[in-house]
């Protein structure tokens, strides 16, 4: 069978078992649908969130993005796990004591402000808007690049399977989907990995064959010998080293404050299962997280090993691009004994990836031969039609096809592709999906329900969360068809805005009775709007589009790492203000001993 | 429940403040793998070897996200223990 064939099968067995288990969790009433009637185990907990957490980004693109980046790839890996531990020992057992359903749900009681309340559901908002638009937009691509349909189309797809299961079973749907979608993901990604591994070290544990196999030294030697500047594992080659730090925090704080992963501590039956799924959420991540590096060496080995032996078969001149035909050498002695270099086996993987536009080669030098060096192949980079003239290098790769043309690289079966695009759309569904529950509460349960009609009946709470949800998948949708410039800024506005804004007032509500609402709402305000004005204004020629950013960075923190210094103005200036005015009233005193006991004697403690 | 301590303002305080303590003693050994050895100290110790890979890359794409898990594991077992001693347990 194709690949196409299987392809169409797995996707299509997944997709009708995430529906049917949407629809046999439904429920009716807003305690299973905002926090699953708080009996979800802690292991599945932690599967739930490992799907949340791990996007069509984690999926498709991290790989790819390390091995580009080498050592400073660790912003994402340390950055994307730090914050776990953040949460287990500092957030997740005291806001599940808490017990209500939402971020502005604590926000708003602890700082008994509606005004706070309001402001907490807005950054909710846009923290998952812009999050969630690039999920959908991820579900178009995996669906163009392995069935070959338009990205529109893939959308729609996309949105219909999400509404399904999200808007019937709400997040008791959600969490057991997403229980089968990190197992369908971690599946997909780890059986090309190993198989790789194997090839290449002989070593069938990718993260062992990665630190105890040859493999990086290789690489390292390749890298110099193909004119590279310095090794692969150097340190801070594309950013300096404050940047890495600020970068790493705010990706770390941002995870601690990101609504939908908060919100899913809300739905295990006890304090002490909110820290345990903080564990296996953990470690659920770290499987995919602590393969990502070895793939990303692995792939990019390959690619140096390949391209060095491989020779050019044939050009064909296309309209965007020339397809080269590569294939691997065959070593011949000539008549004196001298060797001759002759086409072997095709590298059909090389010639199928040029097609989709992820992959372009120019043989600069007429050697019949391809290059891979340092520097771009064209310019501009992707118009492969202008060689650059001031590089050696021949070679041009999109990074998401380090994961995407892995099997193919290894010479995989075709059913091990079909699963790699089942495990792209199980991340970026599950992603999707958490993110517009977070969404639609913060306008149904927090807006609706807790501001503007506190006498609105289980009945039309009901109706309000379901409807938002569907108001919430088309908005996304839209955005997914016609992505605006803010769409590609997750990193910076969604983990940003989330470390700047909600991070801080949960931390202090916890640890400091003292603060009150004044001072939580100056920091919030300030941390925000800090966060929003700087990012809007460094990434000005996305968002905007105008010709050069308005500012390039502050003291050197790039638009990624400017959450910390938000994060960092937002705890000082509550501190300061809360400590300089009245303290809260003696029943939020009260409340926030309550909060620090795990259940059993909360209640007598407080009497 | 009859067995439980009998339940304190003092007793509240005392668990707080040990809750407290570990939770610093977790949250250095947190930032010493990841900010000081795979950032701050990412030249130094780099010559050293894990395995085949410098010690500080090693911490930067492997070890730190392992002993993050190991982190939250711990946590949690300590606080079991805690929760059991002061009569917390659910």
């Amino acid at each position: 069978m194709s690949v196409e064939v299987w392809t169409y099968i797995i996707v299509g067995i997944t997709f009708a078992a995430y529906i049917y288990i949407g629809y046999s969790n439904r429920v009716r009433d807003t305690k299973g649908f905002y926090v699953a009637g708080q009996g979800v185990p802690a292991v599945a907990n932690g599967a739930a969130i490992a799907a949340d957490w791990m996007s069509a980004a984690s999926f498709i693109s991290m790989a790819g993005l390390i091995s580009f980046l080498g050592y400073d790839g660790a912003i994402y890996l340390m950055g994307w796990t730090g914050g776990y531990v953040l949460l287990a020992l500092l957030l997740a057992p005291y806001l599940r004591k808490f017990g209500k359903y939402t971020v502005p749900d604590f926000v708003g009681d602890r700082y008994y402000s509606q005004f706070a309340r309001v402001l907490a559901a807005v950054a909710t908002v846009i923290v998952s808007l812009t999050y969630v638009a690039g999920q959908m937009r991820g579900v178009g691509i995996v669906f163009s690049r392995f069935l070959g349909v338009p990205i529109n189309i893939g959308v729609l797809i996309g949105m219909v399977v999400v509404a399904i299961f999200a808007v019937l079973g709400g997040m008791k749907g959600i969490t057991w989907t997403q229980v089968a979608q990190y197992s369908v993901l971690i599946v997909a990604y780890l059986i090309p990995a190993i198989a790789i591994g194997i090839v290449i070290t002989g070593i069938p544990i990718p993260q062992l064959a990665f630190t105890f196999g040859d493999i990086v030294p290789k690489l390292n030697m390749a890298q110099l010998s193909h004119d590279f500047a310095v090794e692969y594992t150097q340190p801070f080659q594309t950013k300096p080293m404050l940047d890495v730090l600020a970068i790493t925090l705010a990706l770390m704080f941002g995870t601690a404050g990101l609504p939908h992963v908060i919100t899913r501590f809300y739905t295990v039956p006890s304090v002490r299962a909110a820290r345990y799924s903080a564990g296996w959420a953990l470690l659920f991540i770290a499987i995919l997280y602590t393969t990502a590096p070895a793939v990303a060496t692995f792939a990019r080995y390959n690619l140096f090993q390949t391209l060095d032996d491989a020779v050019i078969t044939n050009i064909t001149p296309g309209e965007k691009q020339d397809l080269y035909e590569l294939a691997y050498s065959g070593e011949v002695k000539d008549a004196n004994g001298d060797p001759v270099f002759e086409a072997g086996a095709p590298v059909t993987w090389a010639t199928s990836w040029q097609e989709t536009g992820l992959l372009a080669f120019v043989d600069k030098n007429d050697d019949g031969k391809i290059f891979f060096g340092p520097g771009t192949a064209f310019s501009p980079t992707k118009n492969f039609k202008s060689p650059n003239a001031d590089s050696e290098n021949e070679t041009y790769f999109d990074r998401d096809i380090i994961v995407l043309a892995n099997p193919e690289v290894a010479q995989l079966a075709p059913f091990v592709i079909a699963l790699v695009a089942a495990g792209g759309l199980a991340a970026a569904l599950s992603t999707a999906s958490g993110l517009l529950l977070a969404m639609s509460s913060a306008v149904s349960h927090d807006i609706y329900f807790r501001v503007i009609k506190p006498s609105a009946s289980e009945r039309d709470r009901m109706i309000a969360g379901r409807s938002m949800i569907l108001v919430a998948v088309i908005l996304a949708g839209y955005f997914g068809i016609r992505p605006p410039g803010f769409v590609g800024q997750v990193v910076a506005i969604a983990f940003g805005l989330a470390a700047a804004s909600n991070f801080p007032p949960i931390l202090l509500g916890i640890f400091d009775k003292r603060t009150n609402a004044r001072g939580a709402i100056s920091g919030l305000v300030v941390g925000f709007g800090f966060t929003l004005i700087m990012v809007l204004l460094m990434k000005s020629v996305q968002i905007f589009g105008t010709s050069e950013p308005i500012i390039k960075s502050f003291y050197g923190i790039s638009a990624e790492g400017i959450g910390t210094i938000g994060m960092l103005l937002n705890l000082i200036i509550a501190y300061t203000v809360s400590h300089l005015t009245a303290p809260p009233p003696q029943e939020i005193q009260e409340m926030v001993e309550n909060v620090r006991l795990p259940s059993g004697a909360g209640q007598a403690a407080a009497h | 429940m009859s067995e439980q301590k009998e339940w304190t303002r003092a007793n509240a305080e005392a668990y707080w403040k040990r809750n407290i303590r570990m939770i610093t003693v977790l949250l250095i050994i947190w930032g010493l793998v990841s900010y000081v050895a795979a950032i701050f100290l990412a030249q130094p110790l780099y010559t050293i070897k894990l395995g085949q890979l410098p010690l500080s890359f090693w911490f930067a794409q492997q070890g730190s996200i392992l002993i993050f898990v190991l982190l939250i594991f711990v946590y949690c077992w300590l606080m079991d223990r805690l929760d059991r001693e002061y009569g917390l347990s659910e």
